[in-house]
């Protein structure tokens, strides 16, 4: 079973988003991770990118799969987890910890259109 | 029967039994009956071994080997026996794409070093596992740098690229929308202030130029790499592999991607194809490259093994979002490049460039010598150059002389320019052969 | 087979050579003397330095770590692995065909023009086309060619609005990647519970702005589309075209023509349904077959007759253009040229008919010991979705598709495709072509009850697989890390 983080915001498309303060970290749940198998790799945007919510912003590859990240919120790309480029086995170890991407928030009531750890557990579930 | 279905009518009746059928035809019971194809095909009748053998001497006896002068992009140079012998091996060529590494490591290794040579050739860092040939390579190529350029939407080809190589090009990008600007060339090699211009006119993504065009003008190509570079493009060289044992690489000229076709490194000539071609780039690159890519690992034990990698670029995981369609590479090709390189080494590939060269230039100051050619271009060549016919010279009627006489030689590319092409297989004696053919009768 | 660790690279030693070159010292010419160095190399490739007896010796070992359609039996879902007959090789390897320039004037090519032209008419005669050109070098550049073919038509009529092609879920990935290189835009339309089409799904897809629909058929579930005929009235009606993915036609053969059905362009395999060599990968040929109204957007070169001569043509305005170097893959189309001269009118019937024989005779066989989601007639190959008694139990992890493939290794038969379609979880495809006897049909099955038997009493036998092979399972998520693609890249990692 995977498991679903208290205090997360979730996408159907299986990313999560953390809010601290006006700046949204970005990753995949336990459950993608999962789906996906061995991470190997992951394409990220470059800082100062725009993102738009729905939108693919890069993509994230497991030796036999690879799968869009598809954007929860829209905004400005500020930093990347660039330890993910030695590591990128960090996110099958610990999907929450290790974010992908730092975005400023444009619009911060598209949080309200993801869903709490309860109902993505729902969604999951299916 | 056909020999090559071994079954008896005792087996098609076990097997029918055995699904619960009375007849071949009921396998088809859920096709439509009027898309049953009803009587007979149009074909000829079947032909046994022998007459199959009859079929294509016949074929053969219409055509015609000629002692091949010209080159454009297919090169006569001589392939060693060994190649053949080795590529005939059945574990090798009716193989399949080595899915299931386990049973494919001959495969596997052996696309492993061809991407080692095709990296030293070129000086590059990566390169894969091979393409069709050196002109869809060159689209390829042209594919991965508007992907990596993104928002861009120019493609840069320079007009000394041979014919083919541009055709395709333009072809591949007609479809994707992707614009392509020729850049002019001063002197019979491309004009580095053509190339300025055009990147300051355009949004360009990249540039495509020929190591040694189609003239077999070997380009000088200082100044190019900053140009565009500065322009935020990438340099993409499109080269003849046999000759970067001897001439400046595409990493030495500070390009991004290298491409070209192989069939210069010990491919017959073949009416063309197969060949391969290759594409080979810079680390920073890698995971845009189209096609299929050998990489190292170990097994359970630790023994050191090669796979399939980066897999997550092709099409058969990425579908419509991979890097291209190509599924296969030219494999075989490949294995026949492979055990060239290993057989000539740099030395060897070093002494057929020289000797290229001396033949081609003894070849070009005899030509000039019988008045019925021109200079055209005061520039270094290798083995290929052009020449521009003389007033009176009816090259038609000239190159009907010479396929009589068994050669093939005086390539027109228009404007009344005529192109040839020496290699180290053109023994003295047909070289002047072909001299005192023009003299007497151009 | 048994393992063997070098690479060409690690036998070199510094001055040993395995070439003879002629040497008539008769050109005192030398590059460095009249080239500048500006334009010269000044780094060495570190090529190999090896005898012929090591090149001989060291690829002979690294043959013998290869399976091939000669070593054995290739069960591979779409793929096609029959038998490559010998004489094919021999008429490809004659040098009157081996010394050929491409660019060589079309008097002394009328022998190669006319197999270009035979095999054409052969093609047609076969597939219910109109024309062929076989200048697509692999069948993924015949589906780009054909969807060039396509886009052509559309914009020759002025219509350059159709820029999204539809492609069923369960189509071949090569479908919506090529239609992407052709700037396509992919829209999916789904599968109904058998497997098929959905024309219901289908319909409201169908507009102004749809170019056309890829098909295979039968579908890579090996499922006969038995609605295409309302399939393609529909897709004409709309104005789009019907593309034929000829990955599938080795069940068709001799029985079922694709232009019978409706379909204006596809294109043939003839690594598959040919039986040229796949030679670990290529190089294939991938010829594209057009209805006659399509023949001005036909790619060039093409070979055309005037009177008695060939010639190779330039293309017409409305051409798709030029998509390969010259005309295609010449070796390979020879190579096919002899199968079909081989089976001829008389054989053309069997070849559909006898591999669809075989596909239906491995289903019922082994229904009893692998889940068969969709039970119905196959035509070349089937689908099933893993073992139906796994082993799995408390504490043990059941065999999956991946562990029967690897256990077959060890059997000493090829796997199957594995985890395509993308439609069952533990998809299992198998396709046996009609080159395999009964005899070998036979052994395969009690091979794979042996592996359903062992999977239900210890699924750890199968996790452990292959073990007869040179290497075990190779690790391909360090490969995928740690990229490591030549050898230089090796000498710095140990």
């Amino acid at each position: 079973m995977s498991t679903v983080k208290e205090g997360y915001k979730y996408a159907e498309t299986h990313e999560w988003v953390k809010v601290e303060g006006d700046i949204a970290l970005i990753g995949i749940s336990d459950y993608a991770q999962h789906e996906l198998g061995d991470v190997v790799y992951v394409d990220f945007p470059e800082e100062g990118d725009e993102i738009t919510k729905g939108e693919e912003f890069g993509a994230v590859e497991s030796t036999k799969a690879a799968s869009d990240l598809i954007a929860p919120v829209s905004g400005t790309v500020v930093a990347i987890n660039g330890s993910l480029d030695d590591a990128p086995e960090l996110i099958n170890e610990d999907p929450y910890a290790n974010w992908m991407i730092k975005v400023q928030l444009t619009d911060a009531s598209e949080l309200d259109d993801l869903m709490d750890a309860d109902a993505y557990k729902a969604f999951c579930g299916e | 029967m056909n020999q090559y279905i071994p079954h008896t009518e005792e087996d098609i009746r076990q097997m029918l039994d055995k699904i619960g059928m009375k007849s071949l035809d009921e396998l088809y019971s859920d096709v439509p009956s009027d898309f049953l194809y009803q009587g007979e095909y149009d074909l000829p009748d079947a032909k046994s071994e022998e007459e199959i053998r009859r079929y294509f001497k016949e074929m053969a006896s219409r055509t015609t080997p000629l002692v091949p002068f010209v080159g454009q992009g297919w090169y006569d140079h001589y392939t060693p026996s060994v190649i053949a012998a080795i590529a005939s091996r059945s574990e090798f060529f009716t193989a399949y794409t080595p899915y299931q590494p386990e049973i494919s490591q001959g495969t596997l290794r052996y696309i492993f070093e061809y991407q080692s040579m095709i990296c030293e050739l070129t000086g590059m860092e990566v390169s894969n596992a091979s393409m069709y040939d050196g002109p869809t390579a060159a689209a390829e190529a042209s594919r991965l740098a508007i992907t990596s350029a993104r928002k861009k939407d120019t493609m840069l080809i320079s007009s000394t690229l041979l014919p083919q190589v541009k055709k395709v090009v333009k072809t591949y990008a007609r479809y994707a929308g992707t614009v392509v600007v020729e850049i002019a060339e001063k002197d019979g090699q491309t004009s580095l202030e053509a190339l300025r211009e055009a990147l300051a006119a355009h949004a360009v993504a990249g540039v495509i130029v020929p190591t040694t065009n189609k003239y077999g003008i070997i380009e000088d190509h200082s100044g190019f790499a900053d140009a565009i570079h500065e322009a935020k493009a990438l340099l993409i060289e499109y080269c003849d592999p046999s000759t970067l044992a001897v001439l400046k690489s595409p990493a030495e000229n500070g390009a991004d991607v290298a491409v070209g076709d192989g069939q210069s490194l010990g491919i017959p000539l073949s009416f063309g194809g197969p060949s391969l071609g290759f594409m080979a780039c810079s680390k920073e690159h890698m995971r845009k490259l189209p096609g299929r890519i050998v990489g190292a690992t170990v097994d359970k034990e630790g023994r050191r093994c090669f796979v399939l990698t980066l897999q997550a670029r092709e099409q058969h995981i990425r579908r419509d979002k991979a890097t291209s369609n190509i599924c296969s590479n030219e494999s075989l090709m490949a294995l026949w490049v492979t055990i060239y390189l290993s057989i000539m080494g740099t030395e060897g590939l070093k002494e057929v460039n020289e000797k290229s060269f001396a033949g081609a230039h003894y070849l070009y100051d005899s030509l000039l010598a019988t008045g019925k050619f021109t200079k055209l271009y005061d520039k270094p060549f290798l083995k290929e150059f052009a020449v521009r016919a003389a007033q009176g010279v009816d090259i038609p009627k000239l190159q009907k002389k010479l396929v009589d006489n068994g050669l093939f030689a005086a390539q027109p590319i228009g404007d009344g320019i005529v192109t040839f092409c020496v290699t180290e297989k053109r023994t003295r004696a047909e070289i002047d052969k072909l001299i005192q053919i023009i003299r007497e009768e151009a | 087979m048994k393992y063997y660790d070098k690479l060409i690279f690690d036998l070199s030693k510094e001055g040993r050579k395995g070439y003879s070159l002629p040497d008539e010292h008769l050109f005192e010419r030398r590059m460095s003397d009249e080239v500048p160095s500006s334009l010269l190399r000044t780094t060495k490739p570190r090529l190999p330095q090896v005898s012929e007896v090591d090149v001989v010796r060291h690829y002979t070992n690294l043959s013998q770590m290869n399976f091939g359609v000669d070593t054995g039996f290739y069960p591979l879902g779409s793929c096609t692995m029959k038998y490559n007959p010998k004489i094919n090789e021999e008429v490809a390897a004659m040098p009157a065909f081996q010394n050929i320039h491409p660019l060589q004037p079309a008097e002394s090519l009328q022998g190669i023009y006319a197999i270009y032209e035979d095999m054409e008419k052969m093609l047609a005669a076969i597939t219910g086309m109109k024309y062929f050109t076989l200048n697509p070098c692999a069948g993924a550049h015949g589906e780009l060619t054909g969807l060039m073919i396509m886009r052509s038509y559309h914009q020759s009529r002025g219509d350059f609005a159709r820029t999204r092609v539809i492609v069923p879920d369960s189509a071949h990935g090569t479908n919506p990647a090529s239609a992407a290189v052709c700037g396509l835009d992919v829209v999916v339309v789904k599968s109904n519970a058998n497997g098929l089409v959905d024309v219901e799904d289908l319909k409201p897809l169908l507009g102004p702005d749809i170019a056309g629909i890829m098909m295979t058929n039968p579908n890579t579930l090996g499922l006969f589309e038995h609605e295409i005929k309302e399939i393609a009235a529909l897709v004409h009606e709309a104005g789009g075209l019907l593309y034929y993915d000829g990955a599938n036609m080795n069940p068709l053969m001799g029985v079922v023509r694709p232009g019978d059905m409706g379909f204006d362009i596809m294109h043939l395999n003839l690594h598959k349904t040919f039986s040229t060599p796949h030679g670990g990968g290529g190089p294939g040929s991938g010829p594209v077959g057009v209805a006659a109204f399509l023949k001005d957007c036909l790619p060039y070169p093409h070979v055309e007759r005037a009177d008695d001569k060939l010639t190779a043509e330039e293309g017409t305005a409305h051409s798709a253009g030029m998509i390969s170097g010259h005309m295609g893959n010449f070796g390979i189309i020879l190579r096919a040229c002899a199968y079909i001269l081989s089976l001829g009118k008389q054989h053309i019937g069997e070849v559909g008919r006898i591999a669809t024989l075989n596909a239906n005779y491995i289903k019922e066989s082994l229904r009893d010991v692998f889940k068969l989601p969709i039970p119905s007639v196959c035509k070349h190959e089937f689908v099933f979705d893993g073992l139906i008694n796994d082993g799995a139990r408390e504490g043990k992890e059941g065999a999956t598709t991946l562990d029967v493939a690897k256990r077959l290794l060890d059997f000493g038969f090829h796997a199957p495709t594995i985890y395509f379609p993308l439609l069952f979880h533990q998809a299992l495809m198998i396709e046996p072509t009609e080159t395999e006897s009964k005899e070998t049909l036979d052994a395969f099955i009690d091979v794979m009850h042996v592996i359903a038997a062992e999977a239900a009493d210890d699924p750890d036998i199968l996790h452990a697989a292959p073990r007869n092979t040179p290497i075990g399972r190779p690790d391909d998520t360090l490969a995928a890390k740690h990229p490591v693609i030549n050898y230089r890249d090796l000498l710095a990692e140990a």
